[in-house]
């Protein structure tokens, strides 16, 4: 009996769910360099509240983004090293909707838990807890973005010669939309302004990069797995 | 319709006969408009009211700047031709096109630090004009990157070309973002040089420079692709019997 | 009538000119093996027939349809076993198996279980994979082959690492195989003898 695609979509979601969670420490990585980066910002500049609570969203989202990036490298490259990319395009299935099951997945492990343990950096950097649905809601959108674009940068630095620095070189810049709106809504939130306007913003590029990324990554990992 | 000559422009050596024919008719206009653009710019045009003679380097900022998305866009839509078309000639445009088109938001960007200093005091603000060419600058060098980063040159094009297109649609994206940033801010605004609000002698050597920098592009296009074309077909007689010449 | 049908196959893999020209064709009860010394394309042919190779010039049909046209057409018919075994080191052969297998079609525990016997890989199919030798590796890919129930098998090298045993198992298997009309497109360096078939040969050319 053939299994339509929705089905598959599962299956792989489930898979990579849990693979990750055999593997542990992969998961807990990115959420540890986020914690270490967003610490090194007062034991460079200042242990002073009213400062850190003035760069706080800066550095929310650097430090996101950053971490993010790191993990991004992983979304492919174990399939593809041990072949089995190349079976989920000739599995039969949409190329494209089992990437997409992949790119959840790896939200789920990465950008979904950067975004429940912000509000802890948050409040080490002095920001009141009114202020927490505002971030949540920022980074969710922005790391849901984030794993889409980046889902692109990862299929194309497959074949590449030094890849993880080419993967943040490449995402950065087009990533930059992001941070911009996703920062000034965390900045309102913390101030307790409404946060509406870029809040809109931030879930435009989030439906945005979800029709047109996901198309754009099927191509570059058909490429990278030549 | 006769579509030919498309497939022609398909062909390396015949794209490599044309290049080469047509490179003098862009450069040499291109040298005479420098030149009357240059003249006009720099002696004909009236000081700014505002900024003495210090705005005259628009005339080499604007085009430079304009350029260098007009080359991003040219880049990502051959790319796009490659990839779609599968026309390796294609792909060389877009080839030739990535460096001078970096070179040219370089120099974008220099101008618009000499513009600066007069007028700010200092070499850079976070105004939305300069942060936007400096991330077109990270595009630029992403791409570049990306090409390098690959043995197999067929995949080299191929990725480069989905990268391409993936900025050019990001481009106007990122645009928006920096303008949007730049207004909550309210950041030094700058270039107070509207072109609509411009007088005409000094609109007019803005517009010859701008119609001789893209020639100028044309035109250096045309021959840097005629040696990527060389480059990529070595091994084919056509090229032999070329350089035995 | 030909199931499969490749005319006139011109690969680039770089600079290149591996495949010129190749054609082949393969109906029902078919095995055609592909030989050639090293770098010659055999992979890359079969690379190219499934489509995870770029083709600059030729066609590859199945069942009469071009496969730029419709690829999934081929891929539900077909199972590709490549050199390495794709499957994950951190999954058990059986999670293997399930999941592999359950992309394309359902599939229940007694029927993995089924497949894992008659490969003789039932004693391990509890463990993960990574902790397996690479012949009992194989073996766990060739009870995907014989779960994914396809017409079409492209091998490339299927006897590697397998031991004696091993290597009259797939014999036993594309026997089989043919002999319910299935259809193998196999990459060999050796010759294979398949009890009961005869086997058309493609000689590769050697590295260019």
């Amino acid at each position: 009996m053939r299994v339509g695609w929705p089905r598959a979509v599962l299956l792989v979601l489930r898979r990579d769910l849990v693979l990750a969670f055999r593997r542990g420490g992969e998961v807990v990585q990115p959420l540890a360099f986020f914690a270490v980066v967003s610490t090194l910002f007062p034991l460079a500049l200042t242990p002073e509240m009213s400062r850190l609570r003035d760069i706080a969203p800066g550095v929310l989202w650097v430090a996101a983004l950053l971490s993010s990036l790191l993990a991004l490298e992983h979304l492919f490259r174990d399939d593809a090293q041990d072949r089995t990319l190349e079976q989920f395009a000739v599995s039969g299935q949409p190329l494209t909707a089992l990437l997409l099951a992949k790119t959840m997945a790896h939200w789920l492990l990465t950008g979904l838990p950067l975004a429940l343990i912000a509000p802890l950096v948050a409040v080490a950097y002095g920001v009141t807890l009114e202020a927490m649905p505002g971030i949540w809601l920022a980074l969710v959108l922005g790391t849901i973005t984030l794993s889409l674009v980046g889902a692109i940068g990862a299929g194309l630095t497959l074949g590449a010669r030094r890849s993880g620095v080419l993967l943040s070189l490449l995402t950065l810049p087009l990533v930059i939309p992001i941070v911009i709106f996703g920062a000034r809504a965390t900045e309102l939130a913390i101030q307790g302004e409404t946060y509406a306007g870029p809040m809109y913003l931030l879930a435009a590029l989030a439906v945005l990069s979800l029709t047109l990324a996901p198309l754009a990554a099927t191509v570059a990992v058909r490429i990278g797995i030549e | 319709m006769d579509w030919t000559w498309f497939h022609r422009l398909g062909s390396p050596p015949h794209v490599y006969r044309i290049a080469g024919r047509l490179t003098p008719w862009f450069a040499w206009p291109a040298a005479l408009l420098l030149a009357a653009g240059l003249y006009g710019g720099l002696v004909l045009a009236p000081p700014d009211y505002q900024q003495g003679d210090g705005f005259r380097i628009i005339y080499v900022h604007a085009p430079s700047a304009w350029l260098s998305l007009m080359i991003y866009s040219t880049m990502a839509i051959s790319a796009g031709i490659g990839l779609i078309w599968r026309m390796k000639v294609a792909h060389a445009v877009a080839a030739s096109c990535a460096g001078v088109g970096a070179w040219f938001t370089l120099v974008s960007l220099v101008t618009g630090m000499l513009w600066g200093k007069p007028m700010w005091g200092t070499y850079w603000v976070w105004d939305p004009r300069l942060t936007a060419q400096l991330i077109l600058l990270f595009l630029y060098l992403g791409y570049m990157g990306l090409r390098q980063a690959f043995d197999d040159p067929q995949r080299a094009d191929r990725a480069s070309a989905v990268l391409a297109v993936v900025g050019v649609v990001n481009v106007p994206i990122i645009r928006y973002s920096v303008e949007w940033w730049n207004s909550i801010h309210q950041a030094p605004s700058v270039m107070k040089m509207e072109r609509p609000s411009m007088p005409v002698d000094m609109l007019v050597p803005l517009l010859v420079m701008l119609l001789a920098f893209t020639l100028c592009f044309v035109a250096i296009l045309l021959v840097r692709l005629r040696g990527e074309v060389l480059a990529r077909e070595r091994t084919a007689s056509w090229v032999r019997e070329v350089i035995a010449q | 009538m030909n199931l499969l049908d490749v005319e006139s196959l011109h690969v680039f893999r770089g600079r290149r000119h591996v495949l010129r020209g190749v054609s082949l064709a393969l109906g029902a009860g078919d095995c055609l093996q592909v030989t050639g010394p090293n770098g010659a394309g055999k992979t890359t042919l079969l690379r190219a027939v499934v489509g995870l190779c770029e083709v600059e010039q030729g066609t590859v049909r199945w069942r009469g349809a071009d496969l730029r046209r419709d690829p999934q057409a081929l891929h539900r018919e077909t199972a590709y076993l490549g050199h390495e075994v794709p499957l994950k080191g951190d999954l058990t052969a059986r999670e293997n198996l399930a999941f592999a297998v359950g992309l394309r079609r359902r599939v229940d525990r007694p029927a993995l279980d089924r497949a894992l016997e008659q490969v003789g890989a039932e004693r391990f199919a509890g463990q993960p994979l990574r902790s397996l030798s690479a012949g009992q590796r194989r073996r766990v890919g060739l009870a995907a082959l014989l779960l994914f129930a396809v017409p079409l098998w492209l091998l490339d090298e299927p006897t590697t690492n397998l031991d004696a045993s091993g290597q009259r198992l797939l014999m036993r298997l594309l026997a089989a195989h043919l002999a319910a009309g299935g259809l193998v497109l196999a990459a060999v360096h050796h010759p294979l003898s398949i009890e009961g078939h005869e086997t058309r040969r493609l000689e590769l050319g050697g590295a260019a």
